[in-house]
């Protein structure tokens, strides 16, 4: 072995050991800890709570759809149901989500630091995180927001009577968290390595954590302005997007999408960085092509930044502008398809298990895929001129930001539990909610892509009555769903106190946080600070496995 | 620590140099302000841009030590700017486009219009 | 942690030392890529605003001319020199900080860049906006008292409130880190070997700085100044 081994006492039960954990006690040692893993389950909390509240505003909006004129409410609350789940569960659960949470907690144990760069931004980034989830719910309870998580201009800046001014307050600040999240695992993995972990021994979720943090920093600070400025012409009753000056609608849409686009691959590559360690570990194999699925993580993230404007094809864009976006939006799938190639490859020949960390990730490869290659239907111009604006849009994107992203997290919440919490999930349970969440998933959403190229609009509280057993189809998988995650809410709790204390390496997993730091790490991570010398997943065979090269 | 330090001591500007970049920064505004009262037509803004990004280029090397610094901080710069030129193209490419017709062969449709474009900045 | 190894070398810290880190070099640069991560996200924030501004002043270029020769441009040029002799006051200090000079000179010149800021400041509130708003040109507040504004010059107005505004926002701020590092100063918390933040204050200064040579020429001299 030639990665740093503990020599612990076998039996050393975990509660008399001190981790970071139980290395201080009382409320006030975590809401002031500068401990980068307690900050992580810090958002683990507050994202699970963002993720009910989104997920509650979805549950009523597919009621409403069980009938075609509607089963629950009025159009105009609808409107901001949709509103406020799309805001939700983009702004305030999906993009922190993997980063805030795993990031947080995974990336200095798996480089070999102490911590991230700078400690006490990292709780001060928790706390405006806070401050945003605060604002947004003054927007919802002092009247909700009506007009789409895209906020599109005139109508949310000059028209509608809705709390957009909170809401846009609310993501602001939201914003700035992730920046300085970005920013703090930037300066990390670029200074804090440990001996012998070049950028190429990095393990592949570190790879796309920086792809992440790149966006963070050049496309949040839009995101910022776009809506700065929206709050001050909402408040100043004048500004650069009233039409009545000369403003141009579509202004805000590029600046708005310039950020948007590339955050759609926020909330993806850090999944696509978990998958790499899952189907790894589960393969016990190395990754097929190294370099190309960190490089592919590094082109996903460049490509991301030219493709905005394929959200704006049929919203007047000139035919010039959107053939060129159009061509660019083709180029994003290819580095996408080469980690999907990479892992089905690195799969191939591997000794594989089927842990509930494995089923996420399988379930993942099949989801994205799907999800992608509809993503080419809505690049392509003159196929996007009949399907944008349908269901076609909404299944696309939930395939992967739900199929694809939120599975990522569970896998990966469920592969690192145990050197989290010290404590093993019952495994049982962890396969069935996993086969739940995908059969509910396809049932929910698959559906819809039939409803859209049918025709079916999207965000319309009513429906013509020829789609009502598709829609109520999707509605039962949602409901289906719903309780595929409440189970894992259900036993990673139970499992906090009562699930069997976790070995040093319960799955055999190659990595500095399994190998060189204990289970749960003490505060400064590793006892003996590591050195590395060789590649990351470095499987050897089984013993007695035939291993045919 | 991984990775190479090129440097561990930072080095120390003489204050000749910095006051050289400050008369040098001090001269370009002058410039830029004075040249705004003379007609060259289109080539003010070019003038008055490219003086601006001069005095920026100064501040960056000498005053915030760029000059002297590891190229990782070249490239995060330039990464910065080069981003924000494509928000700026990738816009511009709609909103100057938008009054242009359709046309089954948009070459013969690209030159006559680049004059026109040009001629929108100044 | 019976034999486990002292996880760095024993030797005395400087003063500022965090512990996450291994030397103090490494602190320094970690912190100074910091500082320019943070720079890379204002130039997309303020970069939005100048995107916003070209494509306006692409479309509605002659609304724009007539604004900007309502602007008062000795002003503008006269702040400019203002914020260039604080970046200069700013170099200086930070300058002096590194070459172990007594925190007394280095407390000199970080004031007289917090005297140029506020005159910076000063200047842009009582000359600039406070005439504009006695002509009536302000958006939202009150518009234009006098007819014969088009729209276009409104929407000018907006720009210039807005990207002013936001540039003085950050003046303000970076006053305020300037008063905590004389503070710091005098508390003898620098030395020549420890003088990170004052170094990253300093780049977060020379930005703000920059924002404004380019705002300058942007807002003030749209098409020339010169007698038609």
């Amino acid at each position: 072995m030639s990665t740093a081994t503990l020599d612990l006492p076998p039996a050393v039960p975990a509660e008399s050991r001190v981790t970071y954990l139980n290395a201080t006690t009382g409320i006030k040692s975590w809401l002031l800890t500068k401990d980068h893993k307690r900050i992580g389950l810090l958002y683990l909390c507050t994202i699970t709570l963002m993720f009910m509240i989104g997920g509650l505003a979805a549950f009523f909006m597919r009621l409403q759809l069980l009938e075609p004129q509607g089963a629950l409410v009025e159009p105009e609350t609808y409107n901001k149901l949709f509103s406020i789940h799309g805001i939700i569960m983009v702004f305030f659960f999906l993009v922190p989500s993997i980063p805030a949470t795993l990031g947080n907690f995974c990336i200095p144990l798996m480089i070999g630091a102490r911590d991230v760069a700078f400690p006490k931004l990292n709780l001060l980034s928790w706390y405006i995180f806070i401050t945003g989830c605060l604002l947004a719910l003054v927007a919802i309870f002092s009247g909700g927001v009506d007009t789409g998580w895209t906020f599109y201009t005139p109508y949310s800046s000059t028209y509608s009577h809705s709390a957009v001014t909170w809401m846009a307050m609310g993501i602001f600040i939201a914003g700035f968290s992730s920046i300085l999240t970005g920013l703090n695992f930037l300066v990390t993995i670029h200074k804090m390595r440990a001996p012998g972990m070049t950028w190429f021994r990095l393990p592949l979720f570190i790879w796309s954590m920086y792809a992440t943090s790149v966006i963070f920093i050049l496309g949040t600070p839009v995101i910022a302005i776009t809506l700065f400025l929206l709050a001050l012409e909402r408040t100043l009753h004048v500004g650069i997007f009233d039409p009545a000056l000369g403003g141009d609608p579509l202004l805000f849409q590029h600046m708005f999408w310039f950020y948007s686009h590339p955050a759609v691959y926020i909330m993806i590559l850090p999944g696509m960085g978990v998958i790499s360690e899952l189907i790894t570990a589960f393969s016990r194999k190395k990754i097929f092509g190294y370099s190309f699925v960190a490089f592919s993580s590094i082109a996903i993230a460049v490509i991301s930044f030219i493709v905005w404007g394929h959200h704006m094809f049929v919203t007047g864009q000139s035919v010039y502008a959107g053939l060129i976006f159009s061509g660019l939006s083709f180029l994003v799938a290819i580095p996408s398809a080469v980690k999907v190639f990479n892992w089905t490859a690195t799969l191939y020949k591997g000794s594989i298990s089927y842990e509930a960390p494995m089923l996420y990730a399988l379930g993942f490869i099949g989801l994205f895929t799907m999800g992608g290659l509809t993503g080419l239907f809505l690049a392509a111009l003159a196929t996007d001129v009949h399907l944008n604006g349908t269901y076609f849009v909404i299944a696309h994107f939930h395939y992967i930001m739900v199929g694809g992203a939120v599975m990522a997290y569970l896998g990966g919440i469920h592969f690192w539990w145990p050197k989290i919490t010290g404590r093993l999930y019952p495994d049982l349970w962890a396969r069935i909610a996993a086969a739940l969440i995908f059969l509910g998933f396809n049932l929910t959403f698959f559906p819809q892509f039939v409803l859209g190229y049918l025709g079916m609009p999207r965000r319309y509280a009513v429906y013509p009555a020829e789609f009502q057993v598709l829609n109520v189809l999707s509605s039962a998988g949602a409901s289906i769903l719903a309780v595929g995650y409440a189970i894992p809410l259900i036993y990673l709790f139970w499992s906090m106190r009562y699930g069997p204390i976790a070995p040093q390496n319960p799955w055999g997993a190659k990595g500095l946080e399994w190998e060189a730091a204990a289970t749960p790490p003490p505060t400064e991570n590793f006892d003996v600070m590591p050195v590395v010398t060789e590649d990351a997943y470095n499987y050897q065979p089984l013993k007695g496995a035939h291993h045919s090269v | 620590m991984a990775g190479s330090h090129e440097h561990s001591e930072p080095h120390v500007v003489p204050v000749k140099t910095y006051l050289m970049v400050f008369l040098a920064l001090m001269v370009g505004t002058g410039l830029t302000t004075w040249i705004a009262f003379v007609d060259l037509g289109p080539f003010n803004t070019v003038v008055a841009l490219a003086i601006a990004c001069a005095k920026m280029l100064l501040v960056i090397l000498f005053f915030m030590h760029v000059k002297y610094q590891p190229g990782l901080t070249r490239i995060a710069i330039i990464c910065a700017f080069f981003w924000l030129g494509i928000m700026m193209t990738l816009t511009l490419s709609d909103e100057l486009t938008r009054s242009w017709e359709m046309n089954p062969s948009p070459w013969s449709v690209l030159i006559p219009h680049i004059p026109h474009v040009v001629r929108l900045f100044f | 942690m019976s034999d486990a190894a002292v996880t760095h070398e024993a030797h005395a810290h400087p003063p500022g030392f965090a512990h996450q880190f291994e030397t103090i070099e490494q602190q320094r640069e970690a912190g100074s890529l910091g500082m320019w991560l943070f720079l890379m996200t204002e130039i997309l924030f303020f970069g939005g605003m100048f995107t916003a501004y070209t494509v306006y002043r692409s479309l509605h270029f002659g609304a724009f001319e007539a604004g900007s020769h309502l602007l008062l441009v000795q002003f503008g040029a006269t702040n400019t020199a203002v914020l260039i002799i604080s970046s200069l006051t700013m170099a200086l200090a930070i300058r002096s900080a590194q070459t172990g000079q007594s925190k007394g000179v280095t407390i000199m010149w970080l004031l007289f860049t917090m005297f140029l800021g506020l005159a910076f400041l000063g200047i842009k509130l009582y000359f600039e906006w406070y005439h504009d708003w006695l002509e009536g040109l302000v958006p939202g507040l009150q518009w234009f008292a006098s007819p014969g504004h088009t729209p276009g010059v409104q929407q000018f107005f907006c720009f210039y409130f807005f990207m002013t505004g936001l540039h003085a926002l950050h003046m303000v701020v970076g006053v305020g880190i300037l008063t905590v590092l004389v503070i710091m100063t005098a508390r003898n918390k620098f030395s020549s070997q420890y003088y990170a933040p004052l170094e990253i204050s300093g780049l977060y200064w020379h930005f703000v700085d920059i924002v404004w040579i380019f705002l300058f020429p942007l807002l003030y001299l749209i098409g020339g100044r010169y007698q038609r």
